[in-house]
């Protein structure tokens, strides 16, 4: 069980890694611009501007060193 | 080109960093148990390659485009996090040569092998070499199957191989001087330009300049990421920034 668990944690770390709104966020992002794009509509800016969102977001959590 | 540019790249620094390791071990232990531990990992990787490679290329292109996409979107975003809170001095800058320190320090506190088999010597090279690798062996995979050209991805995989293994023969320390977090900046930037490429245009939609897009988006993931570190850089106090700008 315990190796089990080390093994899913190594998986976890190595796609998720250390915060898993991003990939939460790439796989909503995919997903958004299929359900637009199989309707006809133009849904290539989805992704990028998603990343931008993601990236901004990630950013402004992040806290400067305590030194 | 750029493809292979961006394979080439991420390749090198993952070898970069299992070169540290090795090198490590091996000054501080013997080649021994090391050359076993590396061939060891190489073998492994080359199974991962050789299952997963052609199990990928068994779904329809727009599945595994997505499939494609949304990993090197993770893995991309990652990096790219990683860097600019490096470059911002939000995060200390990889530093090979104070990892080989940290590493030959760990190494002598283990007692000295007996036997003929130096185990500890061995499962630090079989781990450092598999996990870097295992990075490598990803982006070879991915990139492969998505842009259909095993061959490619392998070659400049296997450039990077010979370029860091030449390099690190003839200075026989770590690649302190290679820079590793600008290449890392890199990386991230291109990896998640790829991820949003592939992984939109199999989810459906269509690029308005084709091919040429990928330029377009990662110039402007570029400025953006620039921009980013400009931004937290402003949020430091102003000592803190002396000091990132100095690293």
């Amino acid at each position: 069980m315990r190796h089990l668990r080390r093994f899913g944690a190594f998986w976890w770390d190595f796609v998720i890694g250390d915060d898993w709104r991003l990939a939460l966020g790439g796989g909503i992002a995919l997903a958004a611009t299929g359900f637009f794009a199989n309707r006809g509509a133009a849904a290539w800016w989805i992704t990028p501007l998603v990343v931008v969102a993601l990236l901004v977001g990630t950013l402004a959590r992040a806290k400067p060193p305590a030194r | 080109m750029l493809l292979a540019g961006a394979a080439f790249l991420a390749c090198a620094v993952e070898m970069v960093e299992a070169l540290t390791i090795v090198l490590a071990v091996a000054l501080t232990r013997g080649w021994h148990a090391v050359r076993y531990g590396i061939a060891a990992a190489l073998a492994t990787l080359a199974a991962v390659v050789a299952l997963l490679g052609p199990a990928l290329t068994l779904l329809p292109l727009s599945t595994l485009r997505v499939i494609v996409g949304f990993l090197l979107l993770a893995f991309g975003l990652q990096w790219l996090r990683k860097a600019i809170l490096r470059s911002a001095g939000y995060l200390p800058l990889h530093d090979e040569a104070k990892i080989f320190e940290r590493e030959v320090a760990e190494t002598r506190a283990h007692a000295a092998a007996r036997g003929s088999m130096d185990w500890y010597a061995f499962t630090l090279s079989f781990k450092g070499v598999f996990l870097e690798g295992l990075e490598v062996a990803f982006i070879v995979v991915t990139f492969g199957a998505a842009h259909d050209d095993f061959a490619l991805m392998i070659a400049a995989a296997a450039a990077a191989l010979i370029v860091v293994t030449v390099v690190g023969v003839i200075v026989h320390k770590p690649l302190s001087r290679v820079p590793e977090n600008t290449m890392k900046f890199g990386v991230g930037l291109m990896l998640t330009t790829f991820g949003t490429f592939w992984g939109a245009e199999g989810a459906g939609a269509t690029w308005p300049a084709g091919d040429a897009a990928i330029l377009v988006i990662l110039v402007g993931y570029t400025a953006v990421a620039f921009g980013l570190v400009a931004w937290l850089r402003g949020r430091l106090p102003r000592a803190e920034w002396a000091l990132g700008e100095a690293a």
